[in-house]
């Protein structure tokens, strides 16, 4: 074992942190589900990709660093310190590159990859249909050949749709063989929602605002350079996808030590009400033990392992202690607790209730922790299928 | 930046499980709970592997390792439900090798020939008294300097305790100090006494984690076989859940063994709050190992017939000694909530 960080690694995290500390915004952005708030949170984007902050384990040639895992770790540890805007580009930046990074073609990556980095075209995600919620198998939303203009015609509708609202394109799966049943059958389409034939419905999420939306296709043509790897095979491929978003791509754990590290902070300026000592110790152990299991699957990685149905374990663990540790912030803030943002005397501009309403969402996206318990179940213990 | 156990770690934790497969079955377990003195003929088998010197300097015919590999074996040990005092002889080598080293008790612990118990301050049994060659005491009074003694069970009086995990035998010690038993007093035996506490709190944490995944490997097993109502009750989502709820904490507590493992091989000033931590990780995992297991398995879970309660008691023995999880849970909060500002994370 070795838990150190080398001198390049700690060189590299002072760069990161200089630049942040003279770049992050003072004030906080708006939300980046309103309007203003998505302009301002792409002009975020653009300042990180100018600087090359954006992405920084993708290849220089894309805007990256070439940084290894151990970086980006850091990296993300110095973003979430420094109070940085959340990540507007983020379903696209980490969810779908690395899937279009292993399947996607030369002019595909050109294409896409750069204007991802610099937030100037957002990525929205198209997984969810009515009555395919975490069970993608069921997927309805069908596409047809179209040869007398080289590609497809885009039917049906999509749900649950992350940053739909104003996003640019949305990747998803279709059904392309109408005979095809569960997982058989369905390509994966990179889709221009400015394309005739889409509609969307902004959704008001829990928060009031319209983070995701329901987007209808109508005969919306995709020409085939927009099909990501081979009609037919688009299960696999968002196999690839799916695991980025459970696994340590989309929650790294600089995501989680600075709230945990703030909590302290609220313990200690409330006056710190003994009976909930253990609960905020507890939230900042979990955030520890996090950080730590994410050194033991980079470990992993970087001697050639695989993350597979571990990131299943990962995905149950980081939503539960999400809404465990915005939770007991609320109960130790009492009455001030109910305040929204806004209100004159809301603690920390409610943050806390805001960062608690969000991670209510945890359990239930990237597949609820009910299906990841029945994948543990039967992928990592291989129990028999469930009934 | 590494968190795994190294090749030679590794392979030595396999070696263990090998031996222990084959010479530490549910049945020998049980054994030792009939037995009056538990340490068998295993103890000088386990020896020649190296396991009961493993912490021993390698110039009093031990191995001269530490607590990375110390912890790999005794995970090892741990799904084993290893009867014999092996977290003691650790405890009690560090001691030894610090204050005692010439008097001949690492070369014997190392070749298996003798068994040593401890019982450091805040602890109130000492575990196979009887059975061991030496004890060694600390005291820490509030209002004198503490003090090693290494004493002999023979001149101490021991009053036999009844563990709920019959294969540990608690003893009460009493025994008079005296400057003929003394090996050490004042900072130096103070710091060595929270160091083997911690040594020994790790120890435990690292066999809690390999008892909690015995308990999962046979309750999987079980819920695959079993049937009820002409089902395999593992297709069941409640029982799915309840399993994975345990890999879920297993595969958390695990890292966080392993890095108060490393923390404590250097020294480093964070050691004793990673090795508290430990402790509450690997004792949670453990004890929701324990009660799914119970569980799932049903009435036959409540029987002593079936071997899953000799895993259980020991788990629920093992949460409770070395430092419960209130007493560790306290460490943690006065480091984090002390006067001092919250740590950063990570410290730089």
């Amino acid at each position: 074992m070795d838990l150190e960080f080398t001198a390049e690694e700690r060189q590299f995290r002072q760069e990161a942190r200089a630049w942040l500390t003279a770049n992050v915004p003072a004030e906080p952005l708006p939300s980046m589900d309103t309007e203003d708030g998505f302009r301002r949170h792409q002009a975020w984007e653009k300042r990180l990709f100018d600087a090359r902050w954006a992405v920084v384990s993708w290849p220089e040639e894309y805007g990256g660093r070439d940084a290894g895992l151990t970086e980006w770790l850091i990296f993300e540890e110095e973003y979430h310190r420094a109070g940085a805007p959340g990540r507007v580009g983020q379903n696209g930046i980490f969810l779908f590159a690395p899937t279009l990074f292993a399947f996607g073609d030369t002019a595909q990556r050109d294409r896409y990859l750069p204007a991802m980095a610099s937030g100037e075209e957002i990525w929205v995600q198209g997984w969810s249909e009515p009555e395919a919620g975490s069970d993608l198998a069921n997927v309805r939303s069908r596409a047809v050949r179209d040869d007398a203009h080289g590609g497809w015609r885009l039917t049906g509708q999509k749900i649950w749709s992350s940053r739909g609202t104003y996003g640019h394109r949305l990747f998803g799966l279709f059904r392309t063989d109408p005979d095809s049943r569960r997982h058989h059958g369905l390509t994966y389409f990179m889709v221009d929602l400015a394309s005739p034939g889409v509609t969307v419905r902004p959704i008001a999420q829990l928060d009031g605002e319209p983070g995701f939306a329901e987007i209808f296709l109508d005969d919306v043509f995709v020409p085939d350079a927009d099909v990501l790897g081979a009609p037919g095979e688009g299960w696999t491929i968002m196999i690839a996808t799916t695991g980025s978003e459970r696994g340590l791509n989309l929650r790294s754990p600089g995501r989680f030590l600075e709230p945990a590290r703030r909590l302290l902070d609220l313990y200690r300026r409330r006056g710190g009400d003994e009976s909930l000592r253990d609960a905020v110790v507890r939230a900042w152990m979990d955030a520890e033990a996090y950080r730590l299991f994410t050194f033991g699957t980079v470990t992993k990685l970087l001697d050639g392992g695989r993350i597979g149905a571990d990131s299943s374990v990962n995905k149950v663990f980081w939503s539960q202690m999400d809404v465990e540790s915005h939770a007991t912030a609320l109960r130790l803030l009492g009455e001030y607790g109910e305040l929204d943002a806004g209100s004159p005397e809301a603690v920390d501009d409610a943050r806390w209730l805001d960062g608690f309403l969000f991670a209510l969402g945890g359990p239930i996206y990237a597949g609820t922790n009910e299906i990841q318990r029945n994948t543990i179940a039967e992928r990592v213990l291989g129990l028999p299928r469930a009934r | 930046m590494r968190l795994a156990y190294g090749e030679e770690q590794h392979l030595f934790g396999e070696t263990v499980r090998d031996f222990l497969a084959a010479h530490c079955t549910a049945e020998h377990v049980r054994a030792a709970w009939a037995a009056d003195t538990a340490v068998s003929a295993r103890w000088a088998e386990l020896a020649k592997l190296g396991v009961t010197g493993l912490v021993v300097p390698d110039d009093h015919d031990g191995l001269g390792l530490g607590e990375e590999e110390l912890s790999a074996v005794l995970e090892q040990a741990g799904y084993a439900a290893l009867p014999d005092p092996l977290v003691e002889a650790a405890v009690a080598s560090g001691i030894l090798a610090e204050f005692a080293p010439d008097a001949g008790w690492l070369a014997r612990i190392a070749r298996g020939e003798s068994v040593a118990s401890v019982l450091l301050p805040g602890q109130a049994f000492a575990v196979e008294a009887r059975a061991a060659d030496l004890v060694v005491v600390g005291i820490a009074p509030a209002d004198a300097p503490a003090e090693i003694h290494v004493v002999d069970p023979a001149d101490c009086t021991l009053t036999a305790q009844v563990s709920v995990d019959r294969a540990r035998k608690l003893f009460r010690v009493g025994f008079d100090p005296v400057p003929e038993t003394l090996v050490a007093s004042g900072p130096a035996a103070a710091t060595a006494l929270a160091r083997a506490a911690d040594r020994g709190a790790l120890g435990t944490a690292a066999f809690l984690l390999g008892l909690t995944r015995r308990m999962l490997d046979m309750t999987v097993a079980y819920a695959k076989q079993r049937v009820q109502r002409g089902v395999v009750i593992g297709t069941h989502q409640s029982v799915q859940h309840h399993l994975a709820n345990v890999l879920v904490k297993l595969e958390f507590a695990r890292p966080v063994v392993m890095r108060a493992a490393y923390s404590l091989a250097r020294g480093l000033p964070s050691a004793p709050r990673d090795v508290s931590m430990a402790k509450i990780y690997a004792g949670e995992a453990a004890d929701l190992a324990a009660r799914n297991a119970l569980q799932v398995h049903g009435a036959i879970g409540y029987t002593e017939e079936h071997d899953l309660h000799l895993f259980m008691k020991r788990a629920w023995a093992l949460t409770a000694a070395w430092g419960d999880a209130s007493r560790h849970r306290a460490r943690v909060a006065a480091d984090l909530l002390g006067d001092a500002p919250a740590p950063m994370t990570p410290e730089l």
